[in-house]
Formats: C-alpha cells, structure tokens, sequence
C-alpha cells in the first residue's frame, strides 16, 4: 500500500520494466514463395495476392484464436459462432501450436480449394475429430452440430429446438456408421460420403472461390 | 464492410467444405463471379503525383468513386491512368483508407478542405477511425459555430433595412442593435439610467437617515422620504412595463420573446409592483408583500442587455451547467458526510453547539470553503481530528471543477471577441464585392456603348476587342443572348430608378385595372414590380442576408418602353414576364458567386404570389447547384 503512495518507489524500478519489452515483438515470416508453391496447388500469383491481404490483416503474421473467433463471428451476426470458430481454428492449426500461420492457413485453403474430393473430405473428417485420435464419437459430433445450431441463432424459421442437433447427429451415424460400433472411422466416412451424389456434387461449389 | 471482412471472406466460403457432409439439403448454386480475378496495378495521378496501387485495393469500398466504374469518367488513355484534378496532400489520405479501411482526419488541414475532398471521392466522413474522430468532431463543431456566427452577424445585421419594413421590424431592430439609429441610442441609454436609478433607490431606501424632528429612532431613508421613493419606484416601474410592452409588440416571435431569459427578468422586475397595487394593506398578506420587494433587486439583471460580459458570464454557467452540478453534488455528499461524522464526534462533550446533524452542516460548509467562522468550534480530539480532514478535502473538492469553468469562460469570451473582428472584416470585404461586381457590370455597360458585338466602326471595336479575354467576350455574348431573348435591356441601378420614375406616373392608372385581375404577381407596373423584385432578387440570391439588396442585386431589369407590346394577348404577355423572371432569377445567381453558405431566409420570405412559387423555386434551387458550380471569379 505504501507503494501506492509513491512513497516506496525508488527502490523497485529495475525489476518490471524488463519484461514488458519482449512480448509485443513475436512475429512470423512465411517460407519462402517456391516452398510454398510446391506445398499447395496455387499459382504464384494467387498465392501473391493472398499473402497481401493476409499480411494487411495480420502485420505481425500469425493468427491467435481470439483474433479468428473475431473476424470469423462477423460472418454470422445473427449467432454465436466463437464454438464452431474454434473447431475451425483447431482444425487450420496443423501444429498445435495456438496461432495459425500464413502456411497453415494457405495449405489448408489449397486443400478445401483445390484438392481433390478425397482430400476435401479428410480435411472435414479431420475438423470433426476433435482430439485428432482418428475415429469421430458421437460426443464430439454432437459438440460440432451444437456450434453450427448455434451459428444460426434465434430468430430462426422453425425454430431451433434443443434435441435437433442430437437428432442430426444420430442422422448422422444411422448414415455413416457401418459397422455400428458408436464411432465413425476415416474410412467409413470417406466410402460412406462417396457413395453420396449429393455430397459428391456439392463438393465442386466452392472451387472458384478464389 | 471492412476491409477485413472482405478479405476473409474466401477463407469463410472455403471453410463452408466442413458442412457439406452433414447437409440435410442440397446446397445452393454458388454465386457467379463474372469479374477478372487477376490482379493489376492501377495508376492514378493525382494533380502532377502519381500514385499506384493494386485494384483489388480500390475495389474492396464499391460505392466510392475509385471503387466503383465512376472513375473511368476520370481515365486518360493517353497515358493509361487515372487523372484527378484535386489536393494530391488529402489524396494521400484518402488512399490509405482504401488501403487500411481507416480513415484518419490530418490535423494540420482545413476541416472544410477535407470533407470536401471526402464528398468528391464518395467517403462518407462517418468512418474516420477512433483515433482521429475527437479531433475532426470538435474542429467540425468549432466550424459549425463560426460559420453559425457568421450568418447570425449577417442576419443580425448593421444593414440597413429593406424600404418597406413595417414599424414593427423597425423597433425590433432599434431594441436589438440600439447603435443602428440615435433614437434607439437615446432609448438605449434611457432604459440603463433608469435601471441604474432604480437599483440605487433600493438599496438608499435601507439606509438609516437621520431620525424625524421629536424622535430619537433612526429611520431607514425609506420611510422618511416614503413618498420620494414612491414617486420615484413608480415612475421607473412604468417606464419598465412600456419597455417591456413595446418589445413585446416588436418582437417576430411573441411566444419565443415571452419564453426568453431577457423578457422573464423584466417581467419579475415589474411584478411586484403591480401585485402591490392589487393587494390590500392586509397585516397577514403585507408580510408576503415585502417578500416580493425582494424580487425588486432583479431589475439589475436587466443591465445583461447593456453589458457584454454579463451575457459571457451567463453563458459560461450555461455551458458549465454540468460542472457546475457535479460540483453541487460532490460538495453535498462530502458535507453530509463530515456532517455526520463531526456529530457522533462532538456527541459526548457537554454543551457542544453540534446539536444535531443538520446544524453540523453549517460547520461543514463555513470549513469546506475555508471561512471559519468559529460560531461552532470542535472541542473533542476526534473531532479535531475530523475538523482538519473535513477543510483538507475541502480545498480539494472546489479547486476541481473551476479549471472547467474557467476555460470554457475563456472560450465563451474569445468566440465574442472573434464575432466583433468578423463583422469589422465583413464590412471590408463587402466593400471589396461591390466595387467588383460593378466593375463587372460597368465593363458589361460599357462594351454595349461602344457598339460591341453589334458592329459598329471597325476600329473602336477592334480597340475594345483587344482589351478583353476571352472569357469576357463569352460573358458578354451570354448577356446580350438574355437581352435578344427578353427583348430587355440591362441599365445601371441610376438610370433604372429614373425610369421606375417616369413609368409610375405614366403606367400605372392604365394597367392596373385590365392585368391586376391576372396572376397577382405579373403586374406590369414598374414601381409594383420593382419592389417586388427586390425583394425576389434579394431573396433568390444564395446570400444570407435582406440587407444586403442593395450590395449584392446591383442588376435590375428595367422595361424598355415598348409601350406598343403591352395590348398583345395577355397569354404571351405572362409567359414572356414568367420567361424573364425565370432569367432573371438564374442569371442573377449565376452572377452572384459570395462563397456564402445557402441561406435560410429565402424559404420563409417567400414572396405572396400564389402563383409563381412554383417556377421560383425551381429556380432557387437550381441557384443553389450554380452557386456551387459556377464560380465566376471576376465578379
């Protein structure tokens, strides 16, 4: 208390002042150009003008989850997308490591852009399995399908009731689950949505988005 | 929407691939981009400084000029790239809003520069970003006030009148400006010795004079002279109540001036007066009576209409009104609580004058402000103790709000100092336009004298040719191209009110009575119309105020006396009359370029013709866009 009082200080300038200046220089610089280009399936120039704006919102480089809750709830005004953002940033983040960088996220662009259907559909198997242990339970689905109700928000046409993601998840293991052991397995999910046109045919919507 | 949002927005559609095994329904047909994707660097040369930048950058704002096909308008082909002719410093700015999606405000510029700049380029100034937005706000409303000033000082006016204001608008103006007229002057200081007079007389009326013969008690002046003081409280109580009801009479406004500060304090100043009259010499109600003599002492607020710094002063505590108050409120909270403390500490002495918490607050109060009567002294160490905190924190509590108030005194004061230079600069660059616009005119008149465009020798013309340029010729051209259409001519304001003249006489017992029964306003009386016209002139222009007739409309068409026309049907008749008002009221404001701002006035003065406000106002507001547009600087 007597420090509030300014009548302690002389003595205890050193130690603080130190720590305050490393914190706010982290900064990440991405692999060069050719790297990148032989990772992804994006030409140069596209990857060019993706890094411009990437490095015009993101100066220092790197993503924290906080920052990619943000600008991904802006998307959904209606909602509550910070859940689904974190599956989402979990699923980009291929290092664990707590921040995207530019290549995850451009390898992970490439992958929903431009790979093939296989690809795709292991990138979304991936984002479904949340502890990454290669099988999807019907805890973590229910989690998923929770945060994208969620997305929706209230004002709704019918209503969200509060069994309706449960329903859609059984749904979704009544389709997906063959050998009906409760989990859904990498592969029982890629033959089972091969054998699906509609998911089939969906999957060519999003190719031009860049 | 941001920069950012569209940024990421690939990246938001992208990740939509997670939701496509879980769809209960097909998905929808994505929308088809038809535009390039790829990128290219665009030029745009800005005034001589050339800047460069992707496309994508310009395209993320597209209801802005660079975002959107506007600015192909602007595209050069020669040297492939954008020319703008405008501020290539604020361009800088308005770039890197594109660039960052924030728009900073440059302090060292002119807030009127760059909202214009702003306005051209399509950005609304709402979007400035957090950092700057204190600073464009307050210069913002600073210019707000100057340039509300401004047309209040032009409004207020030491301009003389227009000729036919009533006697109402005439006092008005005398009560308003008393320097416009030695009647009002006279008034003026009048109405101030009195009120000096009146306050004197209250306050000697106390004093104790020497007692009657036979008595040994000293009176009050008052009483010994009661009938003097009477005579005198009378005479100036009545002097008051004509002020008041003559400025009531003159007021535009009734029930604003009744509503007004000035008008309540005279109102209260004479009150008490006249319920004296009313009252009976009641012993129970006179009590109540002598109350309201009290109010009496109002009357020297009245002197706020004599003095300048009284009105500042008022001003302040009004614009102070909510330091003031949080003043008020932390005075009482700390005198409560010191109150409060000083009781329960003073509880145990024997006869202690703190006998209860509100007389505790008297204590409070005299130590806060560090009077220290010593009517109520703290006997009890604690409440030593509690006395020393209490006018401690008094010093404190009031040092606080008084730097606010001063400063916004010190503010108050130098807006009235500035709104006296501004009409001293007025009068001067007033002065500067009249004589400009008749040097315009005079050029006009002259050219048309020496034959101008009409032929005549080959040498005078030749020698007039060389001193004009080519702006002028097309001036002049324009000028006599309205004269062939109107079959009218222009003249000097001289020679006009000659002829005004001559036609009153001549013209009016003739047409009155076969073209009064048309349209009200088509009559073809010169003096009616004149008049008419002035006021129309006056009103049609974008400057600000009536008074300025005479500087500004210094052009007046005048009727040839092309007596043989006027038995022509009366439809051609009107038409050509509606066809020369329509003339007269864009070339006038094509002409008259004062870089005021749009005025007020004109709505509400419209003139009574029924008939022509239609085609007047078209016209009124297409002077507006003219007045921004063309801006003839020779005139």
């Amino acid at each position: 208390m007597l420090k509030q009082f300014g009548v302690w200080e002389p003595l205890s300038l050193d130690e603080s002042s130190e720590c305050e200046l490393e914190l706010s220089t982290v900064r990440h610089q991405p692999e060069g150009l050719e790297q990148l280009q032989a990772q992804t399936q994006f030409t140069r120039k596209e990857l060019q003008s993706l890094y411009r704006d990437f490095k015009n919102e993101c100066p220092s480089g790197l993503v924290d989850e906080e920052t990619f809750k943000t600008i991904y709830s802006q998307f959904f005004p209606q909602g509550d997308a910070t859940t689904y953002a974190h599956f989402l940033f979990n699923a980009f983040d291929m290092d664990r490591n707590g921040t995207i960088h530019f290549e995850d996220f451009v390898i992970g662009l490439s992958v929903l852009l431009r790979g093939s259907e296989t690809e795709k559909l292991r990138w979304a198997f991936n984002l479904y399995d949340i502890n990454k242990d290669g099988c999807i339970t019907k805890e973590e689905m229910l989690a998923i399908m929770t945060s994208i109700y969620d997305m929706m928000g209230r004002y709704t046409y019918p209503s969200v009731r509060d069994d309706d993601p449960s329903e859609h998840v059984d749904k979704f293991f009544q389709k997906m689950d063959r050998n009906r052991d409760g989990v859904v397995t990498i592969d029982e999910f890629i033959e089972t949505c091969q054998k699906d046109e509609d998911i089939m045919a969906s999957m060519q919507l999003f190719e031009n988005v860049i | 929407m941001a920069a950012g949002v569209a940024t990421w927005m690939p990246f938001a559609r992208a990740a939509a691939v997670g939701w496509l095994p879980l769809a209960q329904q097909t998905m929808p047909k994505p929308p088809v981009d038809k535009t390039s994707r790829s990128d290219e660097i665009l030029f745009v040369n800005v005034s001589g400084l050339r800047f460069q930048t992707w496309k994508n950058t310009l395209d993320r704002y597209p209801d802005t000029l660079l975002g959107s096909s506007e600015k192909e308008f602007f595209y050069n082909e020669e040297t492939q790239e954008y020319f703008f002719d405008r501020d290539p410093e604020m361009f800088r700015h308005i770039l890197n809003f594109f660039r960052t999606g924030k728009l900073h405000y440059p302090r060292h510029e002119c807030i009127q520069a760059f909202e214009e700049e702003l306005a051209f380029y399509g950005i609304i100034p709402e979007i400035i970003g957090d950092c700057c937005m204190e600073e464009y706000r307050d210069r913002k409303k600073e210019n707000q006030e100057r340039l509300a000033e401004d047309t209040e000082a032009e409004n207020a006016g030491d301009a003389p009148l227009p000729p036919d204001a009533t006697l109402r608008d005439k006092l008005w103006r005398a009560f308003e400006n008393p320097h416009t007229s030695t009647m009002a002057l006279v008034f003026y200081y009048v109405t101030g010795f009195f009120i000096a007079v009146s306050v004197i007389a209250n306050v000697v009326e106390t004093v104790p004079c020497r007692p009657l013969k036979g008595s040994v008690k000293d009176l009050p002046c008052g009483e010994k002279f009661s009938v003097a003081f009477s005579c005198l409280d009378t005479a100036c109580v009545l002097i008051f109540s004509c002020e008041y009801l003559m400025r009531l009479y003159a007021a535009p406004s009734r029930c604003d001036f009744a509503r007004s500060v000035m008008s309540v304090i005279d109102v209260v100043a004479i009150l008490p007066f006249y319920i004296g009259l009313v009252m009976p010499e009641n012993e129970e109600v006179s009590g109540a009576f002598v109350t309201l003599r009290v109010f009496r002492v109002f009357r020297i607020f009245k002197f706020s209409r004599h003095s300048q710094g009284l009105r500042i002063l008022g001003c302040t505590l009004q614009a102070c009104a909510s330091e003031l108050g949080f003043l008020l409120f932390s005075l009482t909270m700390a005198v409560i609580i010191f109150a409060t403390v000083m009781f329960y500490a003073e509880k145990g002495t024997k006869g202690t004058t703190f006998s209860s918490i509100p007389a505790s607050f008297w204590y409070t109060i005299v130590t806060m402000t560090t009077l220290g009567y010593g009517d109520m002294v703290p006997d009890s160490i604690a409440g030593k103790i509690f006395g020393s905190i209490c006018s401690l924190s008094g010093v404190l509590v009031i040092a606080l709000p008084v730097p606010v108030i001063v400063s916004n005194f010190a503010r108050i004061y130098h807006q009235n100092q500035r709104a006296d230079k501004m009409r001293a600069q007025q009068k001067v660059r007033q002065a500067r336009i009249r004589m400009a616009k008749k040097g315009a005119t005079n050029a006009f008149l002259q050219h048309k004298e020496d034959g101008g465009l009409q032929g005549g020798d080959s040498d005078s013309t030749a020698l007039c040719v060389k001193n004009r340029s080519a702006f002028e010729h097309q001036h002049h051209h324009l000028l006599q191209c309205l004269e062939k259409t109107t079959n009218h001519e222009f003249t000097d304001e001289v020679t006009y009110s000659e002829v005004c003249m001559m036609d009153s006489v001549g013209f009016r017992t003739s047409r009155s009575t076969s073209l009064s029964s048309q349209q009200g306003a088509t009559t073809t009386c010169c003096s009616r119309r004149s008049k008419r016209r002035a006021i129309r002139l006056a009103n049609s222009t974008v400057s600000v105020s009536r008074g300025s007739v005479q500087e500004l409309a210094t052009l007046h068409i005048t009727k040839t006396p092309v007596g043989t026309q006027y038995p022509q049907s009366r439809s051609n008749l009107n038409a050509r009359t509606e066809d020369l008002k329509l003339n007269c009221d864009d070339y006038t404001a094509a002409i008259i370029s004062i870089p005021t701002p749009p005025a007020n006035t004109p709505d509400e003065s419209l003139p009574n013709s029924p008939a022509i406000p239609g085609i007047l106002r078209n016209s009124r507001s297409s002077t507006y866009n003219t007045q921004e547009t063309v801006k003839i600087s020779s005139l």
